[in-house]
């Protein structure tokens, strides 16, 4: 009804695109492969009892350098859902801050929230619309996970390029140390039976592995105070896990190493 | 070719303003005030899934009077509006005067412009970071005026303006605030009596700044129940 105003359904990208074009990125027309760009690297994603766990270290690569040191690879999308990503974190902190709004817009519009799988397909949409940019270097990989309150548990899904989607049940991982996370967990995680403090142990061990096995994956910088960023969805919303504890998660990670 | 009868812009604007008023005067109205700790608005509703009072944006709630269909859209590209502002700028920059502003363009070009009016009349209501707040009653012909602590639209606004003059003072309780907009309503004739007016048959909603982010909350039942009893 306002003025150029033409679109009339729910999506807020699609609105942008029809109404207001010149908001949304082109990144194709380019090959992005020659050019140095900030990449994020290892995130994970975990089920526990109480609902679902993510964790990403905080190192972003430039190259063969170090971009940035304390990235945020994890965010908070809604009351019951995060969003972790990896590649190139232009273009996927980008489409995490789409998606937030995508949401949002939906509930403000239709008066109540998505479903955790009408989430997951809004994901999946966004990744499609990237596929081009992708094709040209540009790739970003998330993962989603959070609280499904219609099933009442934690639930994980990983996507491709194409934007498929797949639900995982337990864990997953992605990014260049995610095969090595992945390599940690699976003699740890077991379907839903972890405990909040045995998620948060797992998460920060995979994470330290991680970091042992690929060169851009970032460790915990105890110099530096930089800690993995590690949050976590239940029934309640989704809670930041402070430094302090992961502090202690980690020296209690090394005793154990040492000893063993 | 015939001749078309010849109708003074006088004339015209008037029976187009009539019949405005006519349609915004069947609807319920809204009573909007500040409490010690935000903004809560309250409107007689029974219905139980169409809306009077929504969010629009972090600090912004929208009430609408009139025909649902007209404010409906209206509170859509509000939503609109707000999330594109949002998105290109910051946050912190989406505002209840812009806002306002684009309804009061829209609802002025229909006036003017179209045959028929739109029999609605809509409220911006804002809580600001200095501790303020900000309301916009934007009526059928796009004239807008803003208010301090309190705002009502629709309605008998002489008799609910008394009610809440009266009552209201800096730093009411939630609960008083609820109370207060409540015997408002009662008062303005165009509804049920007090004892009618319970948590079924009343829409409240708050903008509250103890919450971070998005600070628009729909009260359920039994919040509603809470703050309606004693």
């Amino acid at each position: 009804m306002f003025k150029g105003e033409t679109y009339a359904g729910d999506s807020f990208y699609e609105f942008l695109r029809l109404d207001h074009p010149c908001l949304l990125p082109d990144w194709t027309h380019m090959d992005w492969t020659q050019v140095s760009l900030l990449h994020g690297t290892t995130v994970l994603a975990i089920v526990c009892k109480e609902g679902a766990l993510m964790a990403g270290d905080r190192l972003a690569t430039e190259g063969h350098q170090v971009g940035t040191r304390d990235l945020e690879k994890v965010f908070r999308i809604d009351d019951s859902s995060m969003m972790a990503i990896a590649g190139a974190a232009g273009p996927a902190i980008e489409m995490v801050r789409m998606f937030q709004l995508e949401l949002e817009h939906f509930e403000k519009l239709d008066g109540q929230p998505l479903t955790f799988e009408g989430k997951a397909n809004r994901l999946s949409f966004l990744l499609r619309q990237n596929l081009p940019a992708a094709m040209q270097g540009l790739v970003v990989m998330p993962i989603f996970a959070g609280f499904d309150h219609d099933k009442g548990r934690g639930r994980i899904y990983k996507f491709d390029i194409t934007g498929g989607r797949f639900r995982e049940a337990d864990y997953y991982s992605t990014g260049s140390g995610g095969k090595d996370a992945r390599a940690s967990l699976k003699k740890i995680v077991r379907h839903e039976d972890l405990s909040r403090e045995e998620a948060i142990h797992a998460a920060v061990g995979a994470l330290l592995d991680a970091a042992d096995e690929d060169r851009a994956t970032g460790g915990i910088d105890i110099v530096r105070g930089i800690f993995p960023t590690v949050k976590l969805a239940t029934r309640s919303g989704v809670e930041d896990v402070k430094d302090e504890e992961l502090r202690r998660v980690y020296d209690a990670i090394i005793t154990q190493r040492r000893a063993a | 070719m015939s001749t078309p009868f010849y109708v003074s812009p006088e004339q015209w604007y008037q029976d187009k303003a009539e019949y405005a008023r006519k349609g915004i005067a069947r609807g319920r109205p809204i009573v909007s005030l500040e409490y010690d700790n935000g903004i809560v608005m309250m409107a007689e509703n029974r219905s139980a899934t169409l809306r009077k009072i929504s969010e629009i944006y972090d600090r912004i709630a929208f009430g609408g009077v009139g025909k649902l269909d007209e404010y409906e859209t209206l509170r859509k590209s509000g939503v609109r509006y707000a999330d594109m502002r949002g998105y290109s700028f910051s946050r912190e920059d989406v505002a209840g005067k812009s806002l306002a502003n684009e309804y009061s363009n829209v609802l002025g070009s229909i006036f003017t412009r179209e045959m028929k009016p739109l029999e609605v009349e809509i409220l911006v209501a804002e809580i600001k970071d200095s501790g303020n707040s900000a309301f916009y009653q934007i009526r059928y012909d796009g004239s807008m005026s803003d208010m301090t602590h309190w705002a009502t639209i629709g309605g008998d606004s002489d008799k609910l303006g008394d009610v809440i003059r009266g009552g209201w003072k800096p730093g009411l309780s939630l609960k008083d605030a609820a109370q207060l907009a409540r015997r408002a309503l009662a008062g303005s004739g165009s509804g049920g009596s007090i004892d009618d007016l319970d948590e079924k048959t009343l829409e409240i909603a708050i903008l509250d700044r103890a919450r971070k982010g998005r600070t628009f909350k729909r009260m359920v039942a039994e919040e509603a129940k809470g703050l309606l009893s004693g």
